[in-house]
């Protein structure tokens, strides 16, 4: 099971002191935060795409292969890439690239994006979200399957005798998972792939995130690419932990009732009732993490939310630490636990290029 | 049948509610219904919660599945500022845009004076029409002054005859062995319940296979 970390990418000021980070800063502070996480040991970094203010991270590809750079073992991954207002020529290459740069490392969350006006500046309609969502994706995988690509759709111009360039790394295009909160055509989407299934699972109730996620794995296993508990599902989480529990919430509490998204609305007490967020101890968080599986069932990814509503990076940095040395040990240790051996791993560049291997081998 | 019955009267006891619960008696009275009332001043700050959050919290949730599953709604606000109250409104902008798509709706309004009883049609009809609900033509205005005068009664029980109907005529083909089950409602039920099956209905979710998905964005 892997476990990691995903980011917003938001400027907001610290409710603490008032002060806001630059762009700089703030775009060198999720640097910092990624390398961290490699450095604890996590497994995945993953970073959002935005294109308004305040959030800064509109240029993924860029940011991660800068990451790639400075790490080993880091997989990088997007929460998520616009499927809808970006050309998915321009997705396919970018990718491509930064899978050679990053020796493989690489795979992407494909999402809608939820800001309205973000669509028009792009050229697009929103009423028409799920339509791109799902032809702009048709369009990707041929580009990174077909190394000539004839297309011809709604949304784009034609393209005749098109090769992204350049082709993915060793012919093996990189994972894709699908976020939706919401949408069950995006489920349905992930699962007649036999693509992953992200659920973003912090700012709802767990029965909304069970509901979604049991309809992708009956549709996995509607499409025969395995049982529905094979199936590739990744959930989100939200924690801020301290040695003692009282400690988390006296610190977290403003970033909490000043956050973007949920601030000046519920109660912390509510929102940690109500949603998988979690501030209290790391023990706190083992128990609350591991709850996920009655609901999602034995799943592949577990990423968490640790650095937005103002955060400085040094708190976020030794969220890290306790995350690394104290929560996702036991977390990998307990997962394991009665988890059956049919139940694959979520797939990475090695995995996928033993099987397009193995495959030829038969062939 | 189940008839919910939505007020939103903030005092206790409040006019509202008393016009609701006697707009549902007269309903009663007229067909065999079970009541349910929802109280929109016990929801409100789930309801506020809601438009923060995006989700709705367990109580709200219950209300409004209510509502959803209902065979008929009787709809009572306050008139406030010219208008239905912003906890009314408020209510039906969580509620799914879809959820009251064909279902008989009474409407009602309770005010100080009688000047204001056309907020029943400028406000609370349009709504409802938008949401695609069938409002029973009698809508059910009651001024302070008309609790102590004649005329109440009589519009209570025409606007609640009229819902009675609508609710006996438009839940009727949806369960064939009803009192008018006719033989081709049964078919037309069934027929309707194997579309149903076609798509693909999993976890309370319907959904549209995905190869249908991708063909229909082909041929446009």
């Amino acid at each position: 099971m892997q476990f990691g970390i995903f980011t917003v990418g938001d400027v907001t000021p610290d409710p603490t002191t008032g002060r806001t980070p630059t762009e700089a800063e703030r775009i060198k502070a999720m640097v910092a935060i990624a390398l961290k996480a490699e450095e604890v040991g996590l497994d995945v970094f993953a970073t959002g795409e935005h294109h308004n203010p305040p959030f800064v991270p509109s240029s993924p590809t860029t940011m991660l292969g800068y990451i790639a750079a400075q790490t080993q073992k880091l997989i990088l991954s997007t929460s998520t890439t616009l499927i809808t207002t970006n050309d998915p020529v321009k997705i396919a290459e970018d990718f491509a690239m930064l899978q050679h740069l990053a020796d493989g490392r690489v795979d992407l969350m494909m999402g809608r994006g939820n800001t309205g006006p973000v669509y028009p500046w792009f050229g697009q309609d929103i009423r028409e979200g799920i339509n791109l969502a799902i032809e702009n994706y048709a369009l990707l995988r041929r580009l990174w399957r077909e190394d000539v690509v004839d297309w011809e759709g709604k949304f784009r111009t034609a393209l005749q005798g098109f090769t992204s360039t350049p082709r993915p790394l060793d012919d093996v295009p990189p994972f894709v998972w699908h976020g939706s909160i919401r949408s069950p055509e995006i489920a349905e989407q992930a699962a007649y792939y036999g693509d992953g299934f992200f659920h973003n699972n912090i700012f709802w109730p767990a029965d909304h995130t069970k509901r979604m996620v049991e309809l992708y794995r009956a549709r996995y296993a509607h499409y025969g690419h395995g049982t529905p508990e094979q199936a590739i599902v990744g959930l989100g989480g939200q924690v801020f932990m301290r040695k003692n529990s009282q400690d988390a919430v006296r610190e977290f509490r403003p970033y909490f009732d000043n956050a973007p998204v949920y601030g000046h609305g519920p109660s912390l007490e509510d929102f940690t009732d109500q949603t998988p967020l979690t501030v209290g101890t790391p023990g706190q968080v083992i128990e609350k993490t591991l709850k996920f599986r009655e609901y999602a069932g034995d799943y592949q990814r577990q990423l968490f939310l640790l650095d937005h509503a103002g955060l400085p990076l040094k708190t976020v940095l030794e969220q890290l630490d306790l995350l690394g040395e104290e929560v996702v040990p036991v977390l990998r240790k307990e997962f394991a636990v009665g988890r059956p051996a049919d139940v694959p791993d979520a797939p990475t560049h090695p995995s996928l290029l033993a099987q397009k291997e193995a495959k030829e081998v038969v062939a | 049948m189940k008839l919910v019955v939505v007020s939103a009267g903030l005092s206790v006891p409040s006019s509202t509610r008393l016009l609701a619960d006697r707009l549902a008696q007269a309903v009663q009275r007229q067909t065999a219904v079970d009541v349910e009332v929802v109280e929109l001043r016990d929801l409100a700050v789930e309801i506020a919660h809601n438009f923060t959050n995006g989700f709705a919290g367990g109580k709200l949730a219950a209300a409004l599945e209510a509502v959803t599953d209902a065979d008929g709604l009787i709809v009572v606000t306050p008139v406030f500022s010219a208008s239905y109250s912003g906890l009314f409104k408020s209510f039906f902008d969580v509620l799914d845009q879809e959820a009251l798509a064909g279902k008989p709706v009474l409407i009602a309004a309770t005010g100080g004076s009688a000047r204001h009883s056309l907020v029943l049609e400028h406000a609370l009809r349009p709504l409802f029409s938008y949401l695609r609900a069938v409002v029973v033509p009698t809508a059910v205005y009651a001024a302070s002054e008309d609790w102590g005068a004649q005329g109440l009664p009589g519009r209570i029980e025409r606007a609640a005859g009229e819902l009675a109907s609508l609710m006996t005529g438009l839940s009727a083909p949806a369960s064939p062995s009803g009192p008018a089950g006719t033989a081709k409602a049964d078919e037309t039920a069934k027929a309707d319940q194997a579309d149903e099956t076609a798509k693909a209905d999993q976890a309370g979710f319907t959904v549209v296979p995905f190869a249908e998905q991708l063909a229909a964005l082909a041929g446009r």
